[in-house]
C-alpha cells in the first residue's frame, strides 16, 4: 500500500511537470512566430545584418528547446502510461506542432541562406501577409491550449484559425498576383513567389491542425 | 471427519476461483480495459479488499441464499458448489460475463429437486426480481453519475492529464468499494452453503476481537476468489472493458462506481435496517450479479450517448448466458447429487 501511495504521489507530481511541460511547448511556439515577424521586418529593412543573425539563433534555440521538450513529453506520456485515450492524438498534435515551428525556422533559413531580393513596393504586402500568418498560429496556440484544458471552446478558437488562413490565402495570392504583374524578371518572380508561398504553407499547417483538434476534442468528450 | 470436511470445502473453493476468475473482473474490467489501471495492480487491490468484504460485512445476504434452501449435508454443499463453478468455468471460458449469483442459485434449486426438499417461492421470487432490477437500477445511476460527473468536469476546465491523474485514483478508490461490496454481497454465493455445515470454531484474537466459524469460513472463500483474480481473471477483464462498448476512462469510472453503490445497496445490512426505520420498503439483502450491475452500467452509459455504440449482439450473447446459465448449473447440480447418492452411497440431505 505504501508503493502505491508513493506512486500516486509521483504520479501527481509527474503530472504537473508535464503540465508546465506542455504549456512551455505552447509558448514556444507562440515566441517563435513573433520572433518570425520582427525577423521577416528586420530582412526587409537591414537585410541579413547582425540582429538579423543573433534573431535566427534565438529561433534555433527555441526549436532546439521544443524538440527537447517534445522527447519528455513522449517518454512520460509511454513510461507512466498516461492519458491512454488520448496519448496518441496528443502526440500526433504535438508533432504536428514541432514541424510547424521548424516551418519557421526553416523559412527564417531561407532568408538567411537565399537573401531573396523583395522590392520595396511589396514590403508591406510581405509584412501583411506574415502578421496574418502569425495571428492565425496565435489562434491555434489558444486552440490547443483549449484543448487541455476547455474542450468547449475548442471550436471557437479552431473557428479563429480557419478564418485567419482565410485571410492569408487572399494576402498571399494578391501579392502573387502583384509579383508576376511586376516588370522583374521572372527568375527572381519565381524566387519571390517561393517565399510568399513558404509563408502562407504556415497558415495552412495551422488549420490542418485545428482541424486535427476538432475530431480529437469530439474523441475526448467524456 | 475433518478430511472429508476439507475435501468438501474444496467445491466451494472452487466456486471462490470461479468467481474471481469472472465476476471478480468486473470490478476493474472497465478500469484495466481502458488501460487505466495495469493488472497487477487492479488484482492486488480486488483481492484485498475482496477479502475485506466477505469477512467484514459478508453475512447479510448469506440468510437469503439460506433461505433458498437449507443444504445440510456437506456432499449436497459441495455439489452445489462444483456444479456451480463449473458452469461459471465454462462461461468464462466463452469469454461471457456471468452471475455466480445465478449459477448458485440454479444449483440450489437442483438439490432441492433431487432431493424433494421445497424451495421459497417468496425468496425465488425475490430473487429473480433483483436479477431485472439490478441492472436497470445500475443503468439508472450510471446515466445521473456520468452527467453529473462530465458537467463537473466542464465546469472545472481541469486539465487532461490532471484529469487522467484523477480518474485513475478514482478508479482505484471506485474499484477497492466495488471489490469490498462484491465480497460482501457475493461470498453467500461461495461458502454461503457451507454455513450450516462450518467446521470451524470461534477464534479469539489477543482478547481484541472473535474471529467467527463464519467469518474464517468467508475468509477462506475470500481467498479462493483472490486466488481467482490473479490466475483466470486477466482475459476477462479485457472483455468486459473493451468489447461491449469502448468506454472512455471517465466512463469506466462511472461504471464502476455505479456497480459499487448498486452492490453495497443490497448488501448493507445497514441501509436496509435505516429504510426500514424510515417505514420505506427496504431492498432486500440478496446476492446480485456484479456482471448484471456492469453490463447495466455500460448499457445505460451508451443509452445516453444514443445507443449506436452499444455491441447490442454481445449484450444479447450475455443475456442469453445469464438465461442459460441457472438452468445450466441447475442440470450439472443434480448429475453430481445423482453420481454422489448412487455412486458412492454419500447422502446429500438429512
Amino acid at each position: 500500500m505504501f508503493n502505491l501511495k508513493s506512486s500516486k504521489l509521483s504520479l501527481f507530481g509527474s503530472t504537473k511537470n508535464l503540465e508546465k511541460d506542455i504549456d512551455e511547448f505552447v509558448n514556444i511556439l507562440s515566441e517563435v512566430g513573433l520572433s518570425f515577424k520582427s525577423i521577416v521586418k528586420r530582412y526587409l529593412s537591414h537585410s541579413t545584418d547582425e540582429n538579423f543573425e543573433a534573431m535566427l539563433e534565438k529561433v534555433t534555440e527555441m526549436e532546439s528547446r521544443a524538440d527537447t521538450i517534445t522527447k519528455q513529453i513522449e517518454h512520460a506520456l509511454y513510461e507512466e502510461t498516461l492519458i491512454p485515450d488520448a496519448r496518441s492524438d496528443v502526440l500526433r498534435l504535438l508533432e504536428h506542432l514541432d514541424e510547424l515551428i521548424g516551418m519557421y525556422q526553416g523559412n527564417c533559413y531561407h532568408f538567411s541562406i537565399q537573401k531573396p531580393d523583395f522590392p520595396k513596393e511589396f514590403h508591406s504586402d510581405l509584412m501583411s501577409l506574415t502578421e496574418t500568418v502569425v495571428e492565425c498560429v496565435e489562434s491555434l496556440c489558444l486552440t490547443v491550449r483549449s484543448f487541455f484544458r476547455d474542450i468547449r471552446s475548442v471550436r471557437d478558437n479552431a473557428h479563429k484559425v480557419t478564418y485567419h488562413e482565410k485571410e492569408s490565402d487572399i494576402k498571399f495570392s494578391s501579392l502573387a498576383r502583384r509579383i508576376f504583374s511586376s516588370n522583374l524578371e521572372l527568375d527572381q518572380k519565381m524566387h519571390l513567389r517561393y517565399f510568399v508561398e513558404k509563408i502562407d504553407r504556415i497558415s495552412d499547417q495551422a488549420e490542418d491542425i485545428a482541424d486535427e483538434l476538432i475530431i480529437y476534442s469530439i474523441k475526448r468528450s467524456v | 471427519m475433518e478430511l472429508t470436511i476439507i475435501l468438501f470445502l474444496f467445491g466451494g473453493l472452487f466456486l471462490g476461483w470461479s468467481l474471481g476468475a469472472n465476476d471478480a473482473a468486473n470490478v476493474f474490467g472497465t478500469a484495466v480495459g481502458t488501460r487505466m489501471v495495469n493488472f497487477r495492480t487492479a488484482a492486488i487491490i480486488c483481492s484485498v479488499f475482496v477479502i475485506l468484504g466477505a469477512v467484514v460485512s459478508g453475512s447479510g445476504t448469506t440468510e437469503t441464499i439460506g433461505k433458498l434452501g437449507a443444504i445440510n449435508a456437506l456432499p449436497g454443499a459441495f455439489a452445489c458448489c462444483v456444479a456451480a463453478g463449473f458452469a461459471v468455468y465454462l462461461m468464462t471460458k466463452f469469454g461471457l460475463p456471468v452471475s455466480t449469483t445465478q449459477a448458485i442459485v440454479g444449483a440450489i434449486i437442483g438439490w432441492n429437486l433431487f432431493t424433494g426438499s421445497q424451495t421459497d417461492t417468496g425468496t425465488l421470487t425475490t430473487i429473480l426480481a433483483t436479477w431485472i432490477i439490478c441492472p436497470i437500477l445500475a443503468g439508472v445511476i450510471a446515466i445521473g453519475l456520468f452527467l453529473t460527473v462530465k458537467k463537473i468536469i466542464s465546469k472545472s476546465r481541469i486539465h487532461i492529464l490532471r484529469l487522467d491523474a484523477y480518474t485513475r485514483l478514482a478508479l482505484l478508490l471506485a474499484g477497492a468499494f466495488g471489490a469490498y461490496s462484491l465480497g460482501a454481497n457475493n461470498i453467500a454465493n461461495v461458502m454461503g452453503v457451507f454455513v450450516n455445515v462450518s467446521p470451524f470454531t470461534d477464534i479469539n484474537i489477543a482478547n481484541l476481537f472473535v474471529l467467527t466459524s463464519i467469518q474464517q469460513l468467508f475468509l477462506l472463500g475470500g481467498i479462493a476468489i483472490a486466488v481467482g483474480v490473479f490466475t483466470y481473471s486477466k482475459k476477462v477483464m479485457f472483455t468486459v472493458g473493451n468489447d461491449l462498448l469502448k468506454l472512455s476512462p471517465v466512463s469506466a469510472f462511472v461504471v464502476v462506481l455505479s456497480h459499487s453503490i448498486v452492490l453495497f445497496l443490497f448488501a448493507s445490512q445497514g441501509i436496509s435496517s435505516f429504510l426500514i426505520s424510515l417505514n420505506l420498503p427496504a431492498l432486500p439483502l440478496v446476492p446480485v450479479s456484479s456482471s448484471q450491475a456492469i453490463v447495466g452500467g455500460v448499457i445505460g452509459i451508451g443509452l445516453l450517448k444514443g445507443g449506436k455504440e452499444v455491441k447490442w449482439s454481445v449484450a444479447g450473447k450475455i443475456s442469453i448466458g445469464w438465461v442459460v446459465l441457472p438452468l445450466l448449473t441447475m442440470v450439472i447440480a443434480m448429475f453430481i447429487l445423482y453420481i454422489l447418492k448412487y455412486m458412492f452411497n454419500l447422502s446429500v440431505v438429512f
